[in-house]
């Protein structure tokens, strides 16, 4: 696979008082670590994503506790600390068109960026690539 | 396209009214003459038989209910002694009561006919070999399928009901072509084919069946043909009527209403007959009933009734599938509500797994509706886009179905929950206080 593609979790749990709560547990209880996460939730259910170690074997624990988990690929672009850093990879986005459907910040150890999820990933590498954008590799987080 | 009483069958509808409205004054003399019940029925409204002169005056007849059957029970009905009688049938009865159904010759033949009629409009003929998978006996399902399919000619195979190695193994070994039979039980069959490594396309000759003796929806005959190859007709009946009456022609565009044997009445919950396609309680008047009367009887099931001419060629009114019984009517916001409605919803969205669940609450008297679905899990997106728009699409159909708006929540893949029997679809927590 691609060394810029990215493995997310997209945890989904209906929308009830106290979900979270339960996942989070489980996460815990499967020694999961998560290393960037977001929370999305539409009017019918909320969604955990979240970039963890391993996401594979991760996964199939959390399958194993009944969570309904699906993996998703995302593209992780290298942003540094000062104004106007999101202004070169979003236009060379735009200009390759390519939309951008959802995204959240990650601050590491090592590096720090923006997670995004886009229709084409492939393409959109080749496109920020080709722009000169630096990009995260999935084994830098 | 075959028929069986092609003349009949083709009838223009004005004089298939003349013959309703003579058959139906010569029924009310023969029964006011012969019925105390009925004698009393039509006295109480100062109704002679011959007074009938049109249907509007006819629709002055009080209903005949199932508790009239029950209080009458066992033969109390009956206008003819039981030497006249050919056959007794008895019904369990939903309601526990059982009601018992005599038969004069002249019953059973007009109910074969009926039957023969609309097996030949399906495409059944001396060419097919029957399998009847029906219960024989007290029930009216299996003779009277029986007796339709020998009348056109076919191979009657009677396994009746159960033993489904046998029946499979019989599916095999002869030329069967069509199942008469439950569809729940036409599935168990396909199940426990796929478990034997059998394929009934390629394994067995049978292409068509009739299905009935229970509520079933068009996703559910889809999903039979996609399984089976296996054509499914749909069938309407009771065994006050007689038993299994009517049936679907190749056109599956609903029942066909003998209109010499049966007047049928769709009301409103006024009591005020629906316009044509609309839907509202059915009223069964049978036209040549001997052994015992059903006069404007209240079958307590709800449809709708077109006389718009079949794509067969046939002219008599046309029933659709039965989309509930009154007793499983929801009133909500004043409208009419069935969950069978919410039911053939789910199944036209492919992203949608076939459980659901009604809930109902008001406030300051204001009604509100939730239905609750389960997302099929092949459907499963973080894309909020796509699930988004699902749930409005649910909603928007449920509005143009129901003419009521709903919520609708979309519940995870195996969240809702599952019953075992029959399902438990509404909770009603509307309070009045």
């Amino acid at each position: 696979m691609n060394e810029y593609i990215i493995t997310q979790l997209s945890i989904f749990v209906n929308n009830v008082p106290g979900k979270l709560a339960a996942v989070a547990k489980t996460l815990k209880d499967c020694n999961v670590n998560m290393k960037a996460c977001n929370l999305a939730e539409s009017t019918e259910f909320g969604i955990l994503r979240a970039i963890v170690e391993d996401p594979d074997q991760s996964c199939e624990k959390l399958q194993a506790k009944g969570l309904i988990v699906r993996k998703t690929q995302l593209i992780g672009i290298k942003i540094t600390d000062v104004p106007g850093s999101l202004y070169g990879p979003a236009k060379a986005l735009g200009d390759g068109g390519i939309n951008i459907e959802y995204g959240y910040a990650f601050t590491g150890k090592k590096v720090e960026g923006l997670f995004i999820r886009v229709d084409d990933p492939e393409k959109a590498i080749t496109v920020l690539q080709q722009a000169g954008i630096a990009l995260i590799r999935a084994a830098e987080i | 396209m075959p028929f069986w009483n092609r003349e009949l069958e083709t009838m223009p509808r004005e004089d298939l009214e003349k013959m309703q409205l003579s058959l139906l004054r010569r029924e009310l003399r023969t029964m006011y003459d012969a019925s105390p019940f009925i004698h009393d029925k039509l006295r109480s409204v100062n109704l002679l038989p011959e007074d009938i002169d049109s249907f509007a005056k006819f629709r002055q007849v009080p209903f005949m209910v199932k508790t009239d059957l029950r209080d009458n029970y066992p033969d109390k009905l009956f206008v003819r002694p039981y030497d006249d009688l050919v056959r007794v049938h008895v019904s369990s009865g939903t309601t526990g009561h059982p009601t018992v159904v005599g038969y004069t010759q002249k019953d059973i033949d007009n109910w074969t006919e009926s039957l023969a009629r609309g097996m030949t409009s399906f495409g059944l003929s001396r060419k097919d070999v029957f399998q009847n998978m029906h219960g024989y006996g007290l029930f009216t399902g299996g003779l009277g399928a029986h007796y339709g399919a020998e009348r056109v000619g076919a191979t009657v195979l009677p396994t009746g009901v159960g033993n489904t190695d046998r029946q499979i193994q019989l599916m095999q070994d002869l030329p069967v072509t069509c199942l008469a039979g439950t569809p729940s039980y036409m599935f168990h069959i396909a199940d426990v084919c796929d478990q034997k490594g059998l394929d009934i396309r390629r394994d067995t000759k049978v292409r068509m069946a009739l299905a009935g003796g229970e509520p079933w929806s068009e996703s559910m005959r889809d999903k039979l043909y996609q399984r089976t190859g296996i054509k499914a007709y749909s069938c309407y009946g009771a065994s006050e009527f007689y038993g299994p009456m009517f049936l679907e022609c190749t056109e599956q565009q609903g029942t066909h209403v003998w209109a010499d044997l049966c007047y049928m009445e769709i009301l409103d919950k006024d009591g005020n007959p629906c316009a044509d396609g609309e839907r509202g309680q059915i009223v069964v008047t049978m036209l040549q009933k001997e052994a015992f009367p059903l006069i404007r009887y209240k079958i307590n099931d709800v449809s709708s009734l077109t006389w718009e001419k079949c794509g067969c060629g046939r002219t008599h009114p046309r029933l659709a599938r039965i989309s509930g019984r009154m007793d499983d009517m929801l009133v909500v916001r004043g409208i009419n509500v069935f969950p069978s409605q919410i039911e053939s919803v789910i199944g036209e969205m492919p992203f949608l797994a076939p459980f659901y669940h009604i809930t109902l609450t008001n406030e300051r008297y204001m009604d509100r509706m939730v239905v609750d679905v389960e997302l099929d899990e092949h459907y499963l997106t973080d894309d909020m886009n796509k699930i988004n728009a699902y749930s409005a699409q649910i909603q928007a159909r449920l509005k143009e179905i129901l003419n009521l708006k709903t919520v609708v929540q979309l519940n995870l893949p195996g969240t809702l929950e599952r019953f075992e029997g029959k399902a438990k679809h509404v909770t009603d927590n509307r309070s009045y206080d």
